[in-house]
């Protein structure tokens, strides 16, 4: 590079606007590419970004630290957009009361299915015990799930890792178990993918229907709760039962 | 729209002293979801301003995951080191908690119906 474009580069990377429009360019992109796919699940524009930022930062040997610095300003809206799902969930109030005993006990058996098959088939295919407890919670909301791994002797930052894998693989599986399933109610299909790919999954309902929304955020609270109450009491049985 | 945003950033911080303040296993903003939802149910729903402002942010939800998920680059070497088992427990626990749970609730609201419907 010559001198001044040395400069130019010191410059931008020092400063959050490279990190920041980087990552609403990508989404500008990848949203396109998803809407040109007609929605298509395995266009997910969470996965399609994600590679896009990847890839510019691994070309450009840009540290993922120096890029979170200034896409923190975007991060940082996930607190505000989380308290916002409250007006999707006042809406649906009625037919969220109207559910209420049938969703408590698929919640229940919902997250006792994700935490516990995740950790029975990762343990019969011999990961080690510290990615065990870090893809034990994988299914609800990072912050949860990083403060939940950890004192059971997961990596946080594992965990993190499979939290995000495992949003967007829901996002782009549900629509196609839906349909072999034959399951047709919005109320459901956003129930099941809240619980299963918490964030991830509810951004994607929320492109089907405000009720698929509203039920997916409801999902992804009950369940960051549950799992954050009910790990570390399951965690130490099932160990025993599985002889580590 | 910044009168909404300050609502929400006003109930995220009350969830955040609540949540740190009591020791909560639950993070800040879920709780100031609740207080939120709560504030709806006593107050008979939200204003235009507060839904338009929170239907712009949610529809963009999938926009926010980006910076924290990037972070997926950090750990390519510790997920490569046990792909197989990682794989197979993602794919297979997440695709299986999603059947599981909309099964269950799909039998749970035909059978309700079908009470329903049996009574006079």
């Amino acid at each position: 590079m010559t001198p001044r474009l040395t400069e130019l580069w010191v410059y931008l990377s020092a400063s959050p606007l490279l990190g920041l429009t980087l990552t609403l360019v990508a989404y500008q992109a990848a949203f396109w590419l998803y809407k040109r796919a007609g929605f298509h699940p395995l266009a997910n524009p969470v996965m399609l970004a994600i590679a896009m930022v990847a890839t510019v930062l691994a070309l450009s040997d840009m540290d993922y630290r120096t890029y979170f610095d200034g896409a923190q300003f975007v991060h940082f809206l996930l607190g505000p957009a989380t308290v916002a799902l409250a007006i999707p969930l006042y809406a649906q109030w009625p037919k969220l009361k109207a559910m209420a005993g049938p969703l408590m006990i698929a919640l229940v058996i919902g997250s006792l299915t994700a935490a516990l098959s995740a950790y029975g088939i990762g343990a019969l295919l011999g990961a080690s015990q510290p990615s065990l407890m870090s893809l034990a919670p994988k299914s609800v909301t990072m912050p949860i799930a990083m403060a939940v791994a950890e004192p059971l002797g997961g990596l946080p930052a594992l965990a993190a890792a499979m939290v995000m894998l495992t949003g967007v693989l829901g996002a782009i599986g549900a629509p196609y178990l839906y349909r072999w399933l034959r399951i047709g109610d919005h109320a459901i299909r956003g129930f099941a993918i809240g619980l299963a790919s918490h964030g991830i999954g509810t951004a994607r309902a929320f492109q089907v229907s405000e009720q698929a929304g509203a039920f997916a955020a409801l999902a992804m609270g009950l369940n960051g709760l549950l799992t954050a109450l009910s790990l570390p009491w399951i965690m130490p049985w099932l160990e025993r039962l599985f002889g580590r | 729209m910044i009168a909404a945003l300050t609502l929400l950033l006003v109930f995220q911080l009350a969830g955040e002293v609540i949540a740190r303040g009591l020791g909560l296993p639950v993070p800040g903003p879920v709780i100031g979801m609740a207080l939120l939802f709560l504030a709806l149910l006593l107050r008979g729903g939200p204003s235009d301003n507060l839904r338009q402002t929170a239907g712009n942010l949610l529809q963009h939800l999938s926009l926010l995951f980006i910076p924290a998920g990037t972070g997926i680059v950090l750990y390519g070497e510790l997920i490569a080191a046990e792909w197989l088992p990682l794989a197979a427990a993602l794919v297979g626990s997440t695709f299986l908690a999603i059947v599981v749970t909309a099964l269950v609730l799909n039998a749970l609201v035909k059978r309700r119906k079908a009470d329903e419907g049996a009574q006079p």
